[in-house]
Parts: structure tokens; sequence; C-alpha cells
């Protein structure tokens, strides 16, 4: 054995009402759900929980739901079911191509949309789609249920807005309107990598008006990231050329890049500007 | 703790520390040497076994948490035509060198092929994603795989 885990606890609960209850009175426990992340943080002893609370029997935490106003998906689905599904293909495109652009088909049949969320790594790819789409996501513990916007989940590399009592359950996407989108991933090589910068573009358009933009980022920043800056400028704009030129400059006002093994900051930061472009150009259907 | 599971289609009793992984438990307890050890986290395909007719990489799993769950390695395929048909092209394509990822590479085309008997060359660069090959360059592994398309 070359890397040994940690020893720890094991906890298999059969219920979510198990879970919340173990979860309330465990102290230095973690949450184990497809392990993509979490074995490997403990084998570097990132982390050394006494207490691993495994959650794969919790089948009712794993759907795709639809209803009039919400796609709803519970947080131990796996990334694979989640391609592999009619509804997110349909109505949520952009889920759709940054899943299908994650990690393996050995790592999606295991690694949950709920667990990249949690872990809350600043490359976590499920969270820009999400962010665009202004998903909700759904928390409980044996005091109850709320409802936390994913644009204020995430609170640092790693750190989320969760209590330790609580769990993530549902992840709620409002339902979108009729759009124009874009996705882009870029790492060090095409596939099974992780991203130098992925991006989420989102635009309604109305009478060559862009009516709503919406852009998010991953692996520019201690956190997934909005362009806000990007959005307001072209909001209520006709779509033009240099002003969606103009408009992707602004994007270093939102992004603070550092350099890593993967890539600079300065080249984060040009190809921050290029990918809003090229993305604003193919989801409004212009050519750039 | 005791873990019950069907391995290559025989029911095995394990008694296991809950922190050892099922890489370990196939290669030390069952001398299941088709499964390697290769980067130990989940970066190189070697290691993949079939839970339940998936491919998922053996050392990011809990022995603990194959309870009641069916695992496939190529030990357990060696009468399966399939997989008599996989091993038959690696070989007539020269897809083998060394010869290190190689179970995990014919697992994973073995859990593609049994879910589609024509996959497109996409579907076919897209199962193998997670594995690693050093020596060929994938090309013949691709070329093997193409060649059975029914
Ligand atoms: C080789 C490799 C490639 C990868 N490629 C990518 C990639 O391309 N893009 C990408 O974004 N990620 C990638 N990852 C990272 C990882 O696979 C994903 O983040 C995955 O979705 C994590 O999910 P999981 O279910 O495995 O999480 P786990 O490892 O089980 O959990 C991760 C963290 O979240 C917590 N947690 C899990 N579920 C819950 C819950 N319901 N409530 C509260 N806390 C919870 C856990 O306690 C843990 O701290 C890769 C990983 C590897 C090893």
């Amino acid at each position: 054995m070359f890397y040994v885990l940690p020893r720890f606890n094991y906890y298999r609960p059969n219920s979510l009402d198990e879970v919340l209850k173990l979860i309330n009175e465990l102290e230095n426990y973690k949450i184990l759900a497809g392990g993509t992340d979490l074995l490997i943080d403990m084998r570097i002893k990132r982390y050394t929980p006494r207490n691993i609370v495994d959650i794969n029997r919790i089948n009712e935490l794993q759907y795709i739901r639809e209803d009039n106003e919400y796609i709803r998906i519970g947080s131990l689905t796996r990334l694979q079911d989640i391609i592999e599904s009619n509804i997110i293909r349909e109505k949520l495109p952009l889920l759709y191509n940054a899943v299908y652009n994650m990690a393996s088909w050995q790592i999606r049949n295991r690694a949950t949309i709920g667990g990249n969320l949690c872990n809350a790594s600043p490359a976590a790819d499920t969270a820009p789609p999400l962010m665009v789409y202004n998903a909700k996501l759904v928390v409980s513990s044996i005091n109850g249920s709320r409802e936390i916007s994913i644009l204020d989940f995430f609170k640092g590399p790693r750190e989320t807005d969760l209590r330790n009592n609580e769990l993530l359950v549902e992840i709620k996407i409002p339902k979108p309107h009729i759009h124009g989108y874009s996705y882009r991933k870029i790492g060090r090589r095409n596939a099974f990598t992780l991203s130098i910068v992925a991006i989420a573009t989102y635009v309604e358009i109305e009478n060559n008006i862009f009516r709503d933009v919406r852009i998010a980022l991953n692996s520019v920043a201690p956190k997934p990231v909005r362009a806000w800056s990007v959005e307001e400028y072209l909001k209520n704009k006709r779509i033009d050329r240099e002003e969606i030129y103009k408009a992707s400059e602004l994007v270093v006002k939102d992004i603070s890049p550092i350099s890593d093994v993967r890539a600079s900051a300065d080249y984060r930061r040009k190809l921050s500007i290029i990918l809003i472009r090229e993305t604003l150009f193919e989801a409004s259907k212009i050519t750039g | 703790m005791k873990v019950r599971f069907i391995l290559n289609n025989r029911e095995v009793e394990v008694d296991v520390d809950p922190r050892e992984i099922l890489l370990d438990t196939l290669r030390y307890r069952f001398g299941l040497k088709s499964v390697k050890r290769g980067c130990e986290r989940g970066e190189c395909g070697t290691c993949t076994v079939l839970i339940n007719d998936k491919p998922v990489y053996s050392c990011m799993v809990l022995t603990v948490q194959v309870e009641g769950q069916r695992i496939t390695t190529v030990e357990g395929l060696v009468n399966d035509d399939l997989f008599k048909k996989i091993i038959v092209s690696f070989a007539e394509k020269g897809a083998i060198q060394c010869g290190f990822c190689t179970p995990g590479f014919i697992l994973t085309a073995y859990a593609l092929y049994r879910i589609k008997d024509k996959p497109s060359i996409e579907d076919i660069l897209k199962a193998l994603e997670g594995n690693l090959c050093r020596c060929t360059g994938y090309k013949k592994i691709v070329d093997a795989l193409t060649s059975i398309r029914s």
C-alpha cells in the first residue's frame, strides 16, 4: 500500500433522517458521497476526519425531476446520470455541456453533483452553469431546511455557507426562458482534465437587444464568479461586435486569478477576455 | 467490518477495516492481479473494475461500500464471448505493448459494448477518456475497438 487512508469510524445510515441526526451529533466528521475528492484529500492528509458518514444508501437523494417552475436534482445524483438525462440535455444545455466535459466515465459513475458543489473547489465545473441559471441550493438539518442562492454558497477555496450540521439535499434550478448559450472549458489537454478556465454564457435577446446577460467563470478567483461588470455593461444594449469587444475587457474587474501548476494569472486573464468574446458571439449567433 | 458481495459471479465475504480500498482487497485478499495499482488518485484508469456493470476506479472505492454489489474483473470474463472478441481484436491490431493498462482498457471497452453494440468513434474516445496508455498512443486501441463494431 503506497498511500494508506487514515483511520476513521464508518457510518452507513439508511435514511435522510438518520443522516441528519448523525451529523448533528458527530464532531469531526465528513460526508462521503462519490468519494472522488474526499478519499484523495484523506490520502494526502489534507483531511483526517475521525468519522465518515457514507450517504450512498440514501436513494431519496438521487433524482432529476421537473415541475412547472423548477428542475430539481438530488444532491447524490451521479454526474453520469446527469448527462444521460433528457431533461438536462434539453432544458439545461450549459449544465449538460459542463458535466459532459468533467473527469472521465469511471469518475462520473461515482462522483455526485452535491460533492462537486460542497467540495467548493475554485475549479468546480458544475458551478458556472448553475450560477448563470441562478440555481438555489436546498440544505437540511434536524432543525429544518433552508435555501441558499448558489451565488452566496461559495465562500472561498473549500469553504461554503453550509453549517456544521447541514447536508446539501437538492439543487433547484428555475426553468430558463428561451435563451442563447455557449460553454467552453480550457484545460491542459482536451479531455479528462481540470479547467484552466471554464465559462458558461447565457443571453436573452429581444429585437436584437440583450435583455439579459449572465456569465460565470471558474478557476479565475478564489471561488467561481459571475462576470457582473460585463453583464451590466451589455444589458439593454444592441448586439454589436464592438460593444462585445469593449465589454469583454471589463471581466478583469470581476476576476483575481493566481498562477498555479495549470497556468499563469496573466494567461488566465487573457483567456477570460477571449472566452467572453467568443461565447457571447456564439450565444448571440453572430460571427466574430 | 464484514462485507459480502458478488465477485466474478461468486458470493464472497471479507472482514476489512473501513479504510481498506477495493483495489487492495481485490489484489491482496483475492489475488486478482489484473487490477493494477497505478496512480492511486483516479488519474490513470489501470485499476478499473466494473461495479454492477459500470466502470469505476477501484482505488477510489472503500471495500465496505461494495456490500451487496456485483464486482467484475477480467478474471471473471474469460469465458465471455464479448470479452473474447475484444481481447482478440487487441491482439490482432497490436493494441498492447507493456500491457499494464490493458485490463483497464478491456473492462472499459467491455462496459461500452454492453450498452452499445455499434458505438461511434466519438463514443469510443469518450468512453476511454479515463484510461491512460503510455505506449501505444491510443491509435491501435481505437483501431481494435472499431474493428469489432457489429
Ligand atoms: C482524476 C480526477 C478528475 C476530476 N475532474 C474534474 C473535472 O473535470 N471537473 C471538476 O469540477 N471536478 C473534477 N474532479 C473532482 C471531483 O471528481 C468532483 O468534484 C466530484 O463531483 C466530487 O463529487 P463526489 O461525490 O465524489 O464528492 P466527495 O468526494 O464524496 O465529497 C466532496 C466534498 O463534499 C462533501 N459533500 C459531498 N456531498 C455532500 C452533501 N450532500 N452535503 C454536504 N457535503 C457534501 C464531502 O464531505 C467532501 O468534503 C476530478 C477528480 C479526479 C480525481
